[in-house]
């Protein structure tokens, strides 16, 4: 910006941590796509939860009113976010905790440290948190000597095996079952060398390794689902019981939570506890949902915290087009029906939120004229198929092609003006681009441009393929031919043919493509469908 | 200005911004609800819809007797591999006593005590928010047994609010095995007919299941962090 801000500039600033991709998406993607360990794994687990959720949705007759519904709320809870975060402020206040407010990552950091540092704990334990994973807690923690031990188990496995998630369900879903035993050996230090790759025997190792850790900790850090405005009431939706144990254990919880994950009343909860589950591991409910409202005397955590994070999404919100974006649950739904996700995967995004919600959530949270995300809005074959799944119906297609939008203006706008966001020299791209757009506004021009035609194809080589193009175009040619022009353009054609035949006739016929695509949520098999009868828990076994 | 102020007027001026031009109506997809202005600077809460205007498309009723009740819960619970077990009222303390059979367990102070054999007392260690036992203590233990406030048939959730007949939060997560009963009165159909009867300031507890992971190839294996067994005794 060349603008000086003075006050509150007109652009809120954009947030800053793990919503920037390193490097271009078609790099990474390119890179990704080598990986066919990766690409089966992600195969196999997009299709399977895609199932399951096909079949738990299809369980519900209101699930379309539910959708609408969840949309309205998100809309109105997002038009009355002043007074919504007020009010939770106040509720989470008057009933004994403790309310902080991060402008960004960075300020979000300081307090979580400062907040530890008052307990004296060098150790802390987590449960899975996507705001705590953007504004990069873990590393910023590890940095100044606070451990930050990660215990949802696919977390764990990230954690020790020194990567990143690549999955916002199931993050460690790029690592097979030996891979994960082999990290286990390498980094669990209390475990059995004959460790096997079962997974219920890896599962019970996690347990092992973490138990300890759960009775002694003294504080711990969490994300939140929902934050209600009228109680002051925070929720985490879980599976495994990790989170339980952080949020009632420990003396200390430490909450980082948007600022767009307040809803307004307890009431909206009965929408979201049946959209949620169901959309994102395919089950009619997850194992366990801990609610709490600030302190509650002699139960649970007596030193509560909550920090309400910006961290650019008030930038997003800036945006009228895009703000639906914040409507977001989390539930990787749109992930899982994903073409371009389920075979790249989720580090070709760089964010922590990739697939079709990251396309659109990380270029709005920085800015789409961040170098760094301007390519993920292309990361998109515009399929519809995000936007069938998605519990809230945020129109993700239509949201990538309003940022494609804003980042061919802020590469290609015309350089008069002053405070343009422009990036550069004109590129090839942009003569191309004028001088197609010079031909095409008049159809003498084009006409003219037409009579090139025999010239062009007399250029082709013999088989009547160009194998390299010049400029620009040679990155088209480099993995494929271009077909020579034809020596008649079809304008020409049809007027000869008009002039012959007389009035033609209209075709009606579309090309059908749009039929065949096939909606989410249809019907399948009735309720009972496909429920595996319980196989009977034997007390031996949990023993 | 404080990062509070700062924030807050910044969500201000980006909801400003965005509704000068008449955006999207906000609050007012659902039909027939009042539409709220789209052309305003600041949003009062006199104009937003009430919470009704989006209960009307969705089910919020079901209408099932008690015999629909139980054996929806039952079908559910036994989807996630919890046991599940339907007893009259008056069998309750033998059912309970046959589930913690040699066990050492803890039970809240609230918890009936008719329902617990006194063949049990002497393996009972009882805990409350006045006197609560360690966190080290209830690890050695081998089960839980607490009642529960709410049920949902159609989800087959259990939910645990903290009264006194459940006790905190702690004495059901850290024990082993979970005994939970479920009086037949306490199952509601579906969600938003359980979250109804749910007051959220309590610190609640949604269970559904014992603790399950999909995390190592998408394979389920019940019982991770939670307890590795649930107990379900529904009382008629
Ligand atoms: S955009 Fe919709 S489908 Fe995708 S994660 Fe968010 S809520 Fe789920």
């Amino acid at each position: 910006m060349t603008t000086v801000s003075l006050g509150i500039p007109s652009v809120p600033p954009r947030g800053f941590g793990n919503i920037s991709a390193v490097e271009p998406f078609p790099r990474a993607a390119h890179r990704e796509l080598g990986n066919a360990q990766l690409r089966a794994n992600l195969g196999h687990a997009t299709h399977t939860i895609r199932d399951k959720r096909l079949r738990v949705v299809s369980e519900l007759p209101d699930w379309e009113a539910l959708r609408d519904a969840g949309s309205a709320i998100k809309t109105e809870a997002m038009s009355r976010l002043p007074e919504l975060l007020t009010q939770f402020e106040e509720q989470f206040t008057a009933r004994g905790g403790t309310v902080h407010w991060a402008r960004d990552a960075a300020e979000a950091n300081r307090i979580v440290e400062g907040l530890i540092r008052q307990t004296g704990a060098s150790e802390v334990v987590k449960v899975k948190s996507m705001a705590t994973q953007e504004i990069g807690l873990n590393e910023y923690l590890e940095e100044r000597g606070i451990a930050a031990l990660e215990t949802d188990l696919a977390e764990l496995i990230v954690q020790l095996g020194h990567d990143k998630p690549s999955h916002i369900l199931v993050p460690a879903i790029h690592k097979n079952r030996t891979e994960i035993r082999d990290i286990f050996l390498a980094e669990m230090p209390d475990v059995a060398p004959s460790l096997t790759d079962e997974p219920r025997r890896l599962a019970m190792a996690a347990r092992a390794h973490l138990r300890r850790k759960f009775l002694s900790a003294k504080v711990a850090i969490s994300g939140a689902n929902f934050g209600i405005a009228e109680t002051g009431t925070l929720g985490v939706v879980e599976s495994e019981g990790n989170g339980r144990m952080c949020l009632t254990l420990p003396e200390t919880l430490i909450t980082v939570m948007g600022i767009e994950k307040v809803l307004p009343r307890a009431q909206d909860l009965e929408v979201f506890m049946q959209l949620l589950p169901r959309s994102s591991t395919g089950e009619r409910m997850n194992p366990y949902t801990s609610l709490w409202t600030g302190v509650t005397p002699g139960d649970g955590p007596q030193n509560v915290h909550v920090i309400l994070l910006d961290n650019g999404r008030t930038r997003a919100l800036a945006d009228r087009h895009g703000r639906s974006a914040l409507h977001c649950i989390r539930c990787s739904a749109c992930m899982n029906v994903c073409p371009v996700y389920e075979r790249t995967g989720g580090h070709a995004y760089g964010s922590t939120y990739p697939g079709p919600i990251g396309a659109i959530l990380s270029p709005l949270l920085t800015g789409v004229e961040a170098e760094e995300n301007s390519s993920l809005p292309y990361a998109s074959s515009l399929c519809g198929a995000c936007f069938d799944a998605c519990p809230v119906k945020i129109n993700i297609p239509e949201i990538l092609v309003h940022l494609r939008g804003e980042d061919v203006e802020a590469k290609h706008a015309p350089r008069s003006g002053s405070g343009g966001r422009r990036r550069g020299l004109p590129t090839q791209m942009d003569v191309a681009l004028g001088a197609a757009s010079w031909a095409l506004s008049s159809g003498d021009r084009l006409g003219l441009l037409e009579k090139g035609l025999p010239v062009a194809r007399a250029l082709a080589g013999r088989d009547g393929k160009f194998t390299r193009l010049p400029g620009l175009a040679a990155g088209w040619t480099q993995s494929r031919d271009a077909p020579a022009p034809p020596s008649e353009s079809f304008r020409s054609w049809w007027k000869k043919r008009e002039k012959a035949a007389g009035p033609a006739k209209g075709d009606g016929t579309t090309d059908g493509a749009a039929g065949g695509r096939a909606k989410g949520d249809g019907a399948t098999d009735g309720a009972a469908g496909g429920r595996a009868k319980g196989d009977g828990a034997t007390e031996g076994e949990a023993q | 200005m404080s990062a509070r102020d700062e924030i807050l007027a910044r969500v201000r001026e980006a909801l400003g911004a965005g509704s000068v031009q008449g955006s999207r109506p906000v609050g007012a997809l659902v039909q027939g609800s009042p539409s709220v202005g789209s052309d305003r600077q600041e949003v009062t809460p006199e104009r937003a819809p009430e919470p009704s205007a989006y209960r009307t498309p969705y089910r919020t009723e079901s209408e099932m007797d008690e015999d629909g009740l139980v054996e929806l819960l039952v079908d559910r619970l036994e989807d996630y591999k919890a046991r599940v077990e339907v007893v009259a009222r008056g069998e309750l303390a033998g059912a309970i006593r046959k589930r913690l059979d040699g066990k050492r367990f803890v039970v809240p102070h609230g918890f009936p005590t008719e329902w617990l054999h006194p063949a049990l007392a002497d393996r009972a260690v009882t805990d409350s928010r006045e006197a609560p036992i360690a966190v080290e203590r209830l690890d050695a233990l081998d089960a839980v047994v607490t009642s529960s406030a709410v049920s949902i048939a159609e989800t087959g959730t259990i939910v645990l609010d903290g009264s006194p007949d459940q006790g905190r939060r702690a004495i059901s997560l850290v024990p082993d095995h979970h005994v939970c009963v479920v009086p037949v009165e306490t199952i509601a159909g579906i969600v938003p007919e359980g979250f109804a009867r749910l007051d959220v300031t309590r610190p609640l507890t949604l269970i559904s299941g014992p603790s399950a992971t999909s995390d190592i190839e998408l394979e389920r294996v019940e019982g991770v962090h939670g307890p590795r067994m649930l107990d379900v005794i529904i009382a008629r």
